[in-house]
């Protein structure tokens, strides 16, 4: 992994995030040191191995299709930053 | 003032026998908290007013003559498990003023089993981290040390059991959360099998990985409280369904194992690892300890361990990636400020709200998903976790458990490794292989080196808890380790 492969402002883009240049400089060098570290993992064996999601390999469970809960959405919105009957508030994203 | 370091035993008989009143109880540790906390920094905050109700609610039931192994025990909760009302952060700036809207279903739980929360304690920011250095609300001192680290990321926890602050915390393990700051803090911790204890309301780092438990000042004390939290949930898809019988019978055999003739592994990879003589040393006194009550060793092998801190970054971070997009400030939490835009919405809250540590996961983990690089990254640390597991089961068919140190070392400085977080990544090396592999492990106090805490780890087959937890007290009833408490 050399430094020059990592694209942080795009990766950033899809992080949601956002760096300033010095921090995008700091955080270019910090992900290529951690992907180096990862590289290790490639002197395992793993031809014909199955991936493993889960750690009992147990399926997703599923319910009845019924009203198990009452949800309240007031009380869900108590904590948004902006909301109003009902309706979280956002900056108008279409014109 | 009864002493701050009884275990839960030892507090339900004062409890029970009227010689001491859970309110009391609650006035000792708040006033033991304001004294010693400034200094730690373990809690982040009391529910003062709620453990004084919880406290004379206790009483009363108690001088009706109920009696239940929790009634009116002092914790506290990991801030990461939501309480219904009460703000909780995760360690976090993002959820500074948010306040959880229902409670976790471990917090449920305790409370029917009668626990009085004294508070909330510091964390790792989001869990990310091994030393309380990542908290948004500033570090955690290490009680044995005030100028080392307590680990993390359930360093409030462990500080707090260690400090007398509480008598028992519930903590998270998604890589080592859990056996890494109770063995630098020199207290008992578990992390159960996966799906064993419910994570809802348990806010979400790695879903695949996290793993909601214990520490308290004894693995009987450990039993206890896992007993009330452990059991199947519908509102966790991953919550297994399996009963907690193992845990009662343990329980009701006050600890004891029903059979002392246990096989226990030491893999040879871990032993290598381990550069320091000192805690060497302390584990060949813990393996002879063990020997003595019975129990045979014979060396295993578990090959890719070396390769457990990669896979685990790699999907840790990936997982974190995704559920950390719920924070975007539009549904709670922080909002940046002057976003004129949706995406300016997300992208200021985000960054202004995540420290450090947690943005550089988030992008490692962004960069293994995305394009190209998510069959090199992601799926190939899927497979490792698959190879993993399968040593792991395959050492199982010749021992019972196994047995391997903690962690590289005693408790490093504060500061000491903020600056390189591979060096901190790696002081997870220990736990990480068992934490893919969904298998229960506990950290007990083992010694001392240079006058700090040292732990042994148990690892054990999946589901077998109760047996690692039995293990553990037979090694505290003939050791004294445990009952050592730090000077301050």
């Amino acid at each position: 992994m050399t430094e020059k492969s990592l694209d942080i402002t795009y990766l950033s883009r899809l992080a949601a995030l956002r760096f300033d240049a010095d921090e995008t400089i700091r955080a270019q060098a910090d992900i290529a040191r951690i992907i180096d570290m990862i590289e290790a993992m490639q002197a395992v064996k793993t031809e014909g191995v199955e991936p493993l999601a889960h750690p009992h390999e147990a399926v997703q469970r599923l319910r009845g299709d019924q009203v198990t809960e009452d949800p309240d959405p007031g009380a869900l919105q108590t904590g948004a930053p902006a909301a109003q009957d009902g309706f979280y508030l956002v900056p108008r994203f279409v014109e | 003032m009864p002493d701050p370091y009884l275990d839960i035993r030892e507090l339900r008989t004062l409890l029970d026998g009227g010689q001491c009143s859970a309110s009391e109880l609650v006035e000792a540790h708040f006033a033991r908290i304001e004294h010693i906390n400034p200094r730690l920094g373990c809690y982040l905050r009391l529910h003062e007013q709620a453990a004084r109700d919880a406290a004379a609610d206790a009483d009363a039931r108690i001088a009706q003559g109920e009696r239940s192994p929790l009634l009116g025990i002092p914790i506290a909760h990991k801030d990461i498990f939501c309480t219904k009302g009460e703000l909780t952060t995760c360690g976090s700036k993002i959820l500074e003023h948010w306040r959880a809207p229902y409670d976790a279903t471990i917090v449920e739980r305790l409370a029917q089993a009668g626990v009085v929360v004294l508070g909330k304690s510091n964390m790792d920011e989001f869990a990310m981290g091994s030393s309380n250095e990542n908290s948004a609300y500033g570090p955690v001192a290490n009680p044995w040390d005030e100028s080392r680290v307590p680990g993390g990321s359930s360093g409030g926890s462990a500080a707090a059991v260690a400090a007398g602050l509480a008598a028992a915390a519930t903590a998270t393990d998604t890589g080592g959360s859990i056996r890494q700051p109770a063995s630098l803090c020199g207290v008992t911790g578990i992390r159960p099998t996966y799906g064993r204890v419910s994570r809802f309301g348990m806010i979400a780092f790695a879903s695949s990985l996290d793993q909601a438990g214990v520490i308290a000042r004894s693995a009987y004390d450990v039993a206890l409280m896992l007993r009330a939290m452990a059991g199947f949930d519908t509102r966790d898809s991953t919550s297994n369904e399996r009963g907690v019988e193992d845990l009662d019978d343990l329980i009701a055999n006050d600890g004891a194992l029903s059979s002392a003739n246990l096989r226990i592994g030491l893999p040879r990879e871990y032993m290598d690892a381990l550069k320091s003589a000192g805690y060497a040393a302390t584990l060949d006194a813990a393996r002879c300890e063990l020997e003595s009550l019975g129990m045979r060793f014979e060396d295993v092998s578990l090959p890719s361990t070396f390769a457990a801190i990669p896979a685990y970054y790699v999907l840790a971070c990936s997982e974190a990636s995704s559920n950390l997009s719920r924070f975007d400030g539009v549904r709670y939490g922080h909002r940046g400020e002057d976003a004129e835009s949706l995406e300016e919405v997300y992208r200021s809250s985000r960054s202004e709200g995540f420290g450090a540590e947690v943005k550089r996961r988030i992008l490692t983990g962004t960069y293994c998903l995305s394009y190209g690089y998510y069959d090199a990254y992601y799926k190939k640390a899927m497979r490792v976790r698959r190879v993993i597991r399968d040593e792991f089961a395959r050492a199982f068919e010749s021992v019972d458990v196994l047995l391997t140190p903690s962690t590289p070392g005693i408790a490093f400085k504060r500061g000491e490794l903020a600056g390189d977080h591979i060096a901190m990544y790696q002081q997870d090396c220990f736990t990480t292989p068992a934490a893919l592999a969904g298998q229960p492990c506990l950290s007990m106090p083992c010694g001392f080196d240079g006058g700090l805490p040292l732990g042994a780890q148990l690892i054990g087959p999946h589901f077998s808890d109760a047996r690692l937890l039995g293990v553990a007290h037979a090694f505290q009833q003939a050791t004294d380790h445990h009952r050592q408490r730090p000077a301050l």
